[in-house]
């Protein structure tokens, strides 16, 4: 303790540095430039050394924060801090109509923006009782956005889980196979990302003219190209050295920790909601249930990677499939009658629908206003809809008293839930494995904090 | 509008509660058609009685239910018996209502209910996937909900359980010694509803700073929001919107 060269916390003009006496004797507190002191202070023989990695780090995927008490190199205990994404869209829900909550939910996990809009709706038309009025070509749709988006949601995540081992020709070539995907997005949805695109009752306008082909061309681009990223890592040394055996949690922790998705397939149980419990006609499309039986980081990218196939062929059957026919219920108290087209100046007001309103019929135009100021009223209950999202199981808890807007969702986000594998994951190897892990679980904090 | 008439004849006037089949109750909180509180009945709809039909509330769904549901009530009475429960003891109804079944437990017997869950080899509900709660302001006495939702891998089936308790002893047992998973999801019930976990490890603050005051997804804590001006107009805060109901 001799030559520890601490200032005292009052002494100095940052009041989270310098050293402090606590009841467990003095505890220092390190924000950078002060390389010297900490050295000082470990050759003290200070033996807890507690380091906040984040929430400002970028291999955190967003603002999540870890604390860590490391022994040398070695983490003993490893604990998450949640909630600085945190933005109150539950609330915010509560004082929206049913058709607005769309708008929201979209950006709660914002790397699985259909999958959000899904389980809503979903709950929602279950509440009103029309989940099977839906037409056929809205929940082929809906399938084909949400595996697109499955594509995209694992390309980041093994693009980032990539970068963040330095191996940086796979976050190149991940995001340039994740950008193909948004691309379609945009042309579909008219958005990248936080599309509102599918809304009770079906999606808010059909594919464009153009999409279909589109699609297929994405198609013989990601076969083409997606081997790309398995030559890189597959058998890649280095990938393995850093993954093999790494974020090792098996089935009895995955069950005890409610884990769900690729870290639960990776213990070898195939269990996908698509197959178990479907929704959206899951049970007509041909594809597997990818898994490995190695409980770590790497085999969460092996399933990850052969998830990206299966619904590279889910969505070639979509394809297949689509028949012409409405997307949104015929049920005209509950479609929503604004619709919408592509001007000189982007998306917008369909010229159309606005002649018809305006000038042709008294009775659509109070019905569009009637509809898009007050909204539908949904019969009371509560229904908890569980569906597989990148992540595993994002569930919509919705509640309804009768009213035009929602009494209260909860989503069940699989990012906040599998978060709580962190200490098991983490304890006990080494801090540059704790990135690793990390990554392995795949968090998004905007669906963790919502 | 502004000076009201000593005496309202309105009562007199109203035509007697017509003939037939009981009605549900009134609804609580909901009356009129368009929830208009703050000028006259000027629609003419705002005495409309709205009934109250919601599942939540009111008695045990009358059976029969699904064959699923039946038989699942059936293996969880025995289980119930082979563990020496009274099965009225924590039963207090159970609700089938759109295809999903709610089993509603007395919030003192779950900690021993859901380990039966998760235990009894016909029941094996291994995982608890989700914890929420819902606030009803009007249910006095009951103004709390938390609900669970519990899977079964075993069987591939699914049951929500829900819980009540008043605003007065918002208390509820935690069931983290049976579902490690439930931990945050109670840390966030609580931070959201200041429903209290007994037993839980470590009951603190997850979403919110850890000196926030209230809870926020409670009915009576206000969303907040300021005006927004733009080209010369102002729309008000969300919370101050004209609303229906």
């Amino acid at each position: 303790m001799s030559d520890v060269t601490f200032t005292p916390a009052e002494e100095t003009e940052d009041p989270y540095a310098g050293v402090r006496d606590t009841t467990e004797g003095p505890v220092y507190t390190v924000t950078g430039q002060d390389w010297e002191d900490v050295v000082g202070a470990a050759a003290a023989g200070e033996e807890r050394i507690v380091v906040n990695m984040g929430p400002q780090h970028p291999s955190t995927h967003g603002v999540l924060r870890l604390i860590l008490e490391l022994d040398g190199e070695m983490v003993t205990e490893a604990r998450a801090g949640i909630g600085y994404l945190h933005t109150g869209i539950e609330k915010n829900l509560e004082y929206r109509n049913w058709t607005q909550g769309v708008t929201f939910v979209t950006r709660m996990d914002y790397a699985m923006p259909f999958h959000n809009e899904t389980a809503y709706v979903l709950g929602v038309e279950k509440l009103l009782g029309i989940e099977d009025d839906i037409p056929e070509r809205a929940n082929v749709i809906r399938v084909m956005m949400m595996e697109l988006n499955r594509i995209s949601s694992h390309l980041l995540a093994i693009a980032t889980g990539g970068m963040e081992m330095g191996a940086l020709t796979v976050m190149t070539a991940g995001f340039r196979d994740r950008e193909r995907t948004l691309d379609l997005f945009e042309l579909i949805s008219g958005l990248r990302m936080n599309s509102a695109y599918v809304r009770p009752g079906g999606v808010a306008q059909d594919l464009p003219p153009g999409a279909v082909e589109s699609v297929r061309d994405y198609l013989t681009w990601m076969w083409d190209h997606i081997g790309e990223i398995e030559a890189f890592c597959n058998e890649n040394p280095i990938f393995k050295g850093r993954t093999v055996d790494i974020g090792y949690l098996d089935l009895a922790g995955c069950m005890a920790l409610g884990i769900t998705g690729p870290m639960l397939r990776s213990t070898g149980l195939p269990w996908d909601l698509r197959k178990s419990q479907p929704y959206c006609g899951y049970e007509t499309y041909e594809f597997d249930v990818p898994t490995t039986d190695t409980c770590d980081a790497y085999g969460r990218y092996l399933v990850r990677m052969a998830e990206i196939k299966e619904s590279l062929k889910i969505v070639e059957q979509c394809l297949d499939r689509l028949r012409p026919g409405p997307v949104m219920v015929q049920d005209k108290k509950i479609a929503w009658p604004a619709q919408l087209a592509v001007g000189a100046d982007g998306m917008g007001n369909s010229l159309d629908h606005i002649r018809h309103i305006m000038g042709e019929s008294m009775e659509a135009l109070i019905h569009h206003f009637k509809l898009v100021t007050e909204g539908f009223r949904v019969p009371p209950g509560q229904v908890y809809i569980p569906i597989e999202s990148p992540r595993g199981e994002l569930g919509a808890h919705v509640v309804s008293e009768g009213g035009t807007r929602p009494w209260r969702v909860h989503f069940r986000d699989p990012s906040f839930n599998n978060l709580q594998a962190v200490p098991a994951t983490c304890e006990g190897s080494m801090v540059a494995d704790v990135i690793v892990a990390v990554a392995s679980i795949d968090p998004v904090m905007g669906g963790c904090d919502r | 509008m502004t000076d009201k008439p000593e005496e309202t004849p309105e009562e007199e006037s109203l035509p007697a509660e017509p003939e037939g089949p009981e009605l549900p109750p009134a609804h609580p909180s909901r009356r009129g058609m368009f929830g208009a509180q703050d000028a006259g009945d000027t629609s003419g709809y705002g005495r409309l009685v709205v009934r109250d039909t919601s599942p939540t509330r009111g008695d045990s769904t009358p059976r029969p239910w699904a064959d699923e549901f039946e038989r699942l009530d059936e293996e969880f009475g025995a289980a119930l018996q082979q563990a020496g429960q009274a099965y009225d003891d924590a039963v207090e109804k159970i609700v089938v209502d759109r295809g999903q079944m709610v089993i509603f437990i007395k919030r003192e017997r779950l900690a021993d209910v859901v380990k039966i869950f998760r235990d009894d080899p016909a029941l094996r509900f291994e995982m608890c996937t989700s914890v929420s709660g819902v606030h009803y302001p009007e249910e006095t006495g009951r103004e709390l909900h938390v609900s669970y939702q519990l899977l079964s891998i075993t069987h591939n089936r699914r049951v929500g359980l829900e819980v009540v308790c008043p605003d007065s002893d918002p208390h509820v047992p935690s069931i983290t010694a049976t579902y490690p998973s439930a931990n945050w999801h109670e840390r966030e019930t609580y931070d959201f509803f200041g429903i209290i976990f007994d037993d839980h490890p470590a009951l603190t603050r997850i979403e919110m700073p850890d000196d926030w005051p209230g809870h926020p997804q409670r009915k009576d804590y206000p969303l907040g929001g300021i005006p927004v001006e733009y080209k010369g107009a102002t729309i008000p805060p969300p919370n101050e919107r004209r609303s229906y109901q």
